[in-house]
């Protein structure tokens, strides 16, 4: 059962159908489809081991999928490695920030697409600038950028991670918890930002615990329980509890009873 | 920094835990790496000491001279040591993958070469070399591939190497010494021959020296392009009016060293200088190299990158396994560079050559500051580091200390030296 009627939107900027992923004897992912279209935020919700961080992996590069297909604006795509995802413009803002802590801020940001001089050096000086312009658009008040990531404050980390995807022209952001290392201005900060960037006309995919913080900025919630997909529903037509009681006892809207609805709470 | 902190956003802190140490504010205006002010004192203490103890001969002209010698083998493998150390890796087999590649070098020489071109060809030498680089780099990327390719780790791999190629220096001569080497490859390890004389040592110094004046203008001129924070002019100018001192009193100081009078009289007599030795040069431009390979090129970034966080690097679509399989095959030419160094210095190639080389490699590279943690470390450090390390032992040569009792000097050394940069550097925290 789908509750979603897309029709009307012509081609989604992302399709993934029936991904199947499996470690070992375990079906990480089983069978699961979902998909973006432009200017709209998706939350990928789930408890933990749903199997969100696993499926999102497969569009990102860092994992291949052991079946199920891609599709990027209608057509199908072959993701591999993290340099294919970059291709499509898919940037991804890793949980873990998957920052190196030993290099600056814009070393980051250029890791594996650096800018180089006519002599094939780095063009150290290019990047910082180009660092600097991101920087002043997301967090102005971040100036030392020169200093080796490990000495930065959290939002300042995530900044440069977030600064990484906006550099290259993401068509297709994925962010996984990006605020769960954040306190609550700079939660609200990055919440600007993603509305900013859903204005622009990116897809997001946003995977998150925090079911509040999905319910303000998804349009779709799309859930997971065990490696499958329990439904995806429109935000504005559901409540919090009967996603939470997708994400627990993976009941759809409607299925669940008064009882069960109560019992989450307990 | 300028902080203007702004309502709703909490003004971050720009004043992160200095990692160094909290000193007097014109040390901290200065920012001097404080390692390398730590290392230039152990070695002035060093070799202070060792002059004292040895009744005056340890700062003698000759003896720096050897020194300089000595220490261009250990320094120019360790500048590749800190690239493998700070991706997380380590190569043990060093040492002997020196003897095998000098052996190799030493029977193209004497064995195989002279059959069709007969002995002191003018292009022995040549081929010779580039023969033992081409197999340092075939060696060094067999290691790499087994490492970054089939995933066994480096310890594992380059331990079973130190015990191969050690097999490998002996089995080509079934142990015994090869000697002499060609007349033009001996001048590769310096002597009385293989050194650029007076007059070519102090345009080395010079050009130095201009180098030292352009970096330090062309770096206040970025800063102040950039809006950057600057030292005091008075810092930047005594900074490079000191180094330059350093540079030109080394060669001047050096250049006393003067030829035998046998060699000399050949040459029409008088006080003819060395000059600094083929070796030292040879050192210098590997460490040139070196440092623009680990900062100013892709590679060096991606190395520093995996030491970082290796999943990051994997994440930014960088080739892990191929950038770590580089550093093998880099580290195998570097040590091929020291094996016709060593060779023709010895001008013999015996089958225990460049016995526990690795050893003094990874000390030197460590006492330079390279971490084991990955992702920390710098080619000039190791330079430093390998002269810290050789200077100890040729001064306990000079003294008379048995070898065994070197040995434990070194060894107590060693961990010394990294005992103390890890209490130093936790204390500010």
């Amino acid at each position: 059962m789908t509750m979603t009627t897309q029709a009307n939107r012509g081609v989604p900027l992302v399709d993934m159908r029936d991904i199947r992923v499996a470690f070992g004897g375990v079906h990480a992912v089983d069978g699961v489809s979902v998909d973006l279209y432009p200017g709209e935020v998706v939350g990928l919700v789930g408890g933990n081991g749903a199997g969100k961080t696993t499926l999102i992996k497969t569009l990102s590069g860092a994992h291949k999928a052991d079946a199920g297909e891609i599709y990027i604006n209608g057509e199908k795509a072959t993701i591999e490695t993290p340099r294919d995802a970059k291709k499509y413009n898919i940037e991804t803002i890793y949980q873990t920030l998957a920052l190196a802590e030993n290099i600056d801020a814009p070393s980051n940001m250029f890791l594996g697409r650096e800018m180089l001089s006519r002599w094939k050096t780095l063009d150290n000086r290019a990047m910082e600038q180009a660092a600097r312009q991101v920087m002043g658009r997301l967090n102005p008040q971040f100036q030392n950028l020169l200093t080796p990531v490990q000495s930065l404050s959290g939002g300042q980390r995530q900044s440069v991670a977030i600064a990484r995807a906006v550099h290259f022209n993401a068509r297709i952001l994925i962010m996984d918890e990006p605020t769960a290392a954040l306190g609550p201005a700079e939660t609200a900060q990055v919440h600007d930002l993603i509305n900013q960037l859903k204005a622009e006309g990116i897809g997001i995919f946003l995977i998150s615990h925090d079911i509040h913080g999905v319910f303000d900025l998804a349009d779709r919630i799309s859930v997971m329980l065990q490696g499958k997909l329990v439904g995806t529903v429109n935000r504005r037509e559901v409540t919090k509890d009967e996603v939470l009681a997708m994400i627990i006892i993976g009941k759809l809207p409607g299925t669940a009873t008064q009882k069960e609805l109560a019992e989450l709470h307990e | 920094m300028s902080v203007t902190a702004s309502p709703p956003v909490p003004p971050e802190s720009s004043q992160a835990p200095s990692r160094r140490l909290r000193l007097g504010p014109s040390l901290r205006a200065a920012d001097i790496d404080m390692r390398l002010l730590g290392m230039l004192g152990a070695l002035a203490l060093i070799w202070v000491g060792f002059h004292f103890w040895s009744g005056g001969t340890f700062l003698t002209p000759r003896n720096l001279w050897n020194l300089s010698v000595q220490t261009a083998t250990v320094a120019i493998m360790a500048t590749g040591m800190v690239l493998i150390i700070v991706s997380r890796n380590i190569d043990l087999s060093v040492g002997s993958v020196l003897g095998a590649v000098g052996m190799a070098m030493a029977m193209l020489q004497r064995e195989i070469l002279p059959d069709w071109i007969g002995y002191d060809h003018w292009a022995m030498w040549i081929i010779a070399l580039a023969a033992g680089l081409l197999l340092g780099a075939i060696i060094g990327g067999l290691h790499g591939f087994i490492i970054a390719y089939v995933g066994v780790p480096s310890f594992i791999v380059t331990l079973g190497g130190y015990l191969v190629w050690r097999g490998v220096a002996w089995w080509q001569a079934s142990g015994q010494t090869i000697a002499p080497m060609d007349k033009t490859f001996q001048l590769l390890g310096g002597g009385s021959r293989g050194n650029i004389g007076g007059l070519w040592s102090w345009v080395v110094g010079g050009v130095a020296c201009l180098a030292i004046v352009f970096m330090a203008v062309n770096g206040r001129r970025q800063r102040t392009k950039f809006g950057l924070r600057l030292r005091p002019l008075g810092m930047d100018v005594g900074l490079a009016a000191l180094s330059c001192g350093v540079v030109l009193g080394a060669v001047g100081y050096l250049n006393l060293y003067y030829l035998p009078e046998r060699v000399a009289a050949e040459r029409g007599g008088g006080d003819i200088p060395f000059g600094l030795a083929n070796p030292v040069l040879i050192l210098i431009g590997v460490t040139l190299v070196m440092t623009f390979i680990a900062t100013r090129l892709r590679f060096g970034r991606y190395v520093f990158a995996i030491g970082g966080n290796p999943e990051a690097a994997e994440l930014g679509g960088i080739k892990t396994r191929w950038v770590i399989m580089k550093t093998f095959i880099l580290m195998g030419i570097l040590v091929a560079i020291a094996a016709a160094v060593q060779t023709a210095r010895l001008n013999a190639a015996v089958s225990g050559l460049g016995q526990s080389a690795e050893l003094y490699v990874i000390a030197a590279a460590v006492i330079g500051g390279t971490s084991f943690a990955g992702g920390v470390g710098t080619v000039s450090g190791a330079v430093l580091g390998a002269l810290v390390m050789q200077s100890l032992q040729s001064g306990m040569v000079l003294v008379g200390v048995e070898a065994p009792i070197q040995d434990v000097a070194a060894g107590i050394v060693l961990v010394f030296a990294v005992a103390l940069d890890t209490l130093v550097k936790r204390r500010p925290k």
